[in-house]
């Protein structure tokens, strides 16, 4: 069987079950998503790269493993990689202008997890230059385009990431999530993202947007799929200072059908003004379903909630100034030459990043400048610190909390464009488990005018495990993730 | 607080940021605008609250100070936008040093 409109709507698990028995090759299911992805690509624009060269040979190879009995869960997978994760293979732009053409010497760790296993990568997908941004808009190679409503945006950052899984361009996909850059795209797309705890995924190799922040995870069209790609991608690196040694524990062991035993808290300050009605409407029932399933609800409170997004808003640009501070044009990227090395940086800096990227520099800088640093800066770290001792006091309560993952569903694209600040406001939601380094998962619940709606689900730190049983009982009850977006042009099936 | 089209000049000049005037004009408006909302963290009262700048316990990571393999000359130089005689080629840096001869 090798029938792109089945094969490619299967789930990561269903896929490898049936590479086994043989039902078709992972050549065959390479074949069908690269047809797919021709398919559907003009109207979706998910991708920066294809890859299909590298995806062909990738899956030959992982048929002779599969031939020999020498398979992982992923071995034949069709996976895409945002492109801000450094691959030798493939160009990696962080879709800015700045590197264009760009080759990595190296693989990102997280890449060569996965190339170990078997995995196949079908392209490098789009995201907002630099993964700053909450719409994929900021991408200097053009939007990609909500598979449910190509009108709308993805979400942001890894929008190519979330849309690709989304429009079955690709079974499973790696995002980074900073301020929510894999949890909202995953949202507006209506598939599971998720943020795991600062440190449990090795950075190396991803381009650096705010240090303290930054973490890789999963996209997946099924919880169980999402604990798959976590649990190869997980686990101290040597090349990641930052990445920590616990042991990586089996995430499907502690699935289950019912919630009896889970407590969980629901904070009053996840319930704001200019939350939509249909999306208000489909997390509270998210919520009373969880409770059918046997969990406790408690109420909590996280009392500085308010104060994440401005405490983000100094963290992330002061970070990304000093990070962005190695595209100078003398080792890699663009150099736009001047006279003087004062005005070649200028320039190469001024016309090589896009505006949000600037706008994000000058912030940080600011922030960081003589005479302000306390003021900004320090002031954000120590918010910080209260923030974190929310999240600390809350799970004393309780074993998982559960918000909606954005205020809103999908806008229209250029909606939000004119105005930076409304655009921060799409990652209110999913600032907060950044700031405390707390993972995070995104699982749909619903939709609100046909649009998908989402369900976060935030766990103490290192405890992957819990959420990811939880948002799994809930899947299974309510099917949500077996949607699928059929109905829009050019993506009928 | 608003910032004077000075500030923006300056701030741009510290990140090596060439802008255009009306880059710079709008830089100044919405930069405004951001601070102000962040400016709602000024409510908090923060005297006796330690910063977080990185939420996971661990410091000064080492290790052992063994030679591995790492990347070669020519890769590192592969993507560089000048290069010469197995170093990256910038302008000169100081007065007074021409073309070709050694710094």
């Amino acid at each position: 069987m090798s029938d792109r409109s089945e094969c490619t709507t299967l789930t990561a698990a269903e896929a490898s079950r049936r590479l086994a028995r043989r039902e078709f090759s992972a050549r065959e299911l390479t074949d069908a998503h690269l047809a797919r992805i021709e398919e559907v690509e003009p109207a979706v624009h998910a991708y920066l790269h294809v890859m299909a060269d590298v995806a062909r040979t990738q899956a030959d190879t992982a048929d002779k493993r599969i031939a020999a009995g020498d398979t992982t869960p992923l071995t034949g997978i069709p996976i895409a990689l945002k492109d801000i994760l450094c691959t030798v293979d493939a160009p990696t732009t962080a879709a800015s202008r700045i590197l264009e053409g760009y080759r990595s010497p190296y693989d990102a760790t997280v890449v060569r997890r996965l190339r170990e296993q078997g995995a196949v990568f079908l392209g490098k997908t789009n995201t907002d230059e630099f993964a700053m941004g909450s719409s994929t808009e900021n991408s200097a190679f053009g939007p990609t385009r909500n598979p449910w409503d190509t009108s709308r945006v993805p979400g942001g950052s890894s929008g190519g990431s979330a849309a690709s899984v989304a429009a079955e361009e690709a079974m499973l996909a790696l995002g980074s999530d900073t301020g929510g850059s894999i949890r909202q795209p995953a949202g507006f797309c209506g598939v599971v993202g998720m943020k795991p705890t600062y440190g449990r995924v090795s950075r190396y190799g991803l381009i650096a947007f705010a240090s303290s922040l930054d973490q890789i995870g999963p996209f997946a069209r099924s919880v169980e799929d999402a604990a798959i790609l976590l649990g190869a991608i997980a686990g101290h690196d040597s090349f990641d200072s930052t990445s920590l040694t616990a042991a990586v524990p089996d995430y499907l062991a502690g699935f289950r059908e019912d919630l009896r035993g889970v407590r969980v808290g629901v904070a009053r300050e996840y319930i704001v003004e200019g939350m939509e009605p249909g999306v208000d409407g489909a997390v509270k029932g998210a919520i009373s379903h969880l409770e059918s399933l046997g969990a406790e609800l408690v109420e909590i409170s996280l009392p500085h909630t308010e104060y994440a997004l401005a405490t983000y808003y100094v963290t992330a640009p002061a970070e990304a100034s000093a990070n962005l501070a190695r595209f100078d044009g003398v080792k890699y990227g663009l150099r736009l030459e001047e006279p003087t090395l004062l005005a070649t940086y200028e320039r190469t800096r001024g016309e090589g990043f896009g505006s949000e990227v600037k706008r994000r520099i000058m912030l940080g800088t600011y922030a960081l400048s003589s005479g302000y640093y306390d003021a900004y800066y320090v002031k954000a770290q120590k918010v910080r610190t209260l923030i974190k001792k929310d999240f600390e006091e809350a799970f004393e309560k309780v074993h998982v909390i559960a918000a909606p993952t954005s205020p809103t569903v999908a806008f229209p694209l250029g909606a939000r464009t004119d105005d930076p600040y409304q655009m921060y406001l799409a990652d209110v939601f999913t600032i907060p488990a950044n700031m405390a380094g707390i993972p995070g998962i995104a699982v749909p619940c619903g939709f609100s005018d046909g649009l998908p709606v989402s369900l976060q689900l935030l766990g103490k730190s290192l405890d992957e495990s819990t959420i990811l049983a939880v948002a799994h009982a809930y899947e299974r009850a309510t099917g949500w993730n077996r949607h699928r977006p059929t109905t829009v042009a050019g993506l009928n099936v | 607080m608003s910032l004077t089209s000075e500030d923006v000049e300056h701030v741009a000049t510290l990140a090596r940021l060439g802008l255009s005037a009306e880059e710079k004009e709008r830089l100044r408006d919405q930069l405004t605008s951001i601070l102000g909302h962040i400016g709602v963290l000024n409510r908090l009262d923060t005297e006796d609250i330690s910063p977080t700048a990185q939420v996971n316990a661990l410091m000064n990571v080492m290790r052992a100070d063994d030679v591995g393999p790492s990347l070669s000359r020519d890769e590192a130089l592969a993507n560089a936008p000048s290069a010469r005689a197995g170093f990256f080629e910038v302008r000169a840096v100081l007065g007074g040093v021409s073309e070709g001869e050694p710094a």
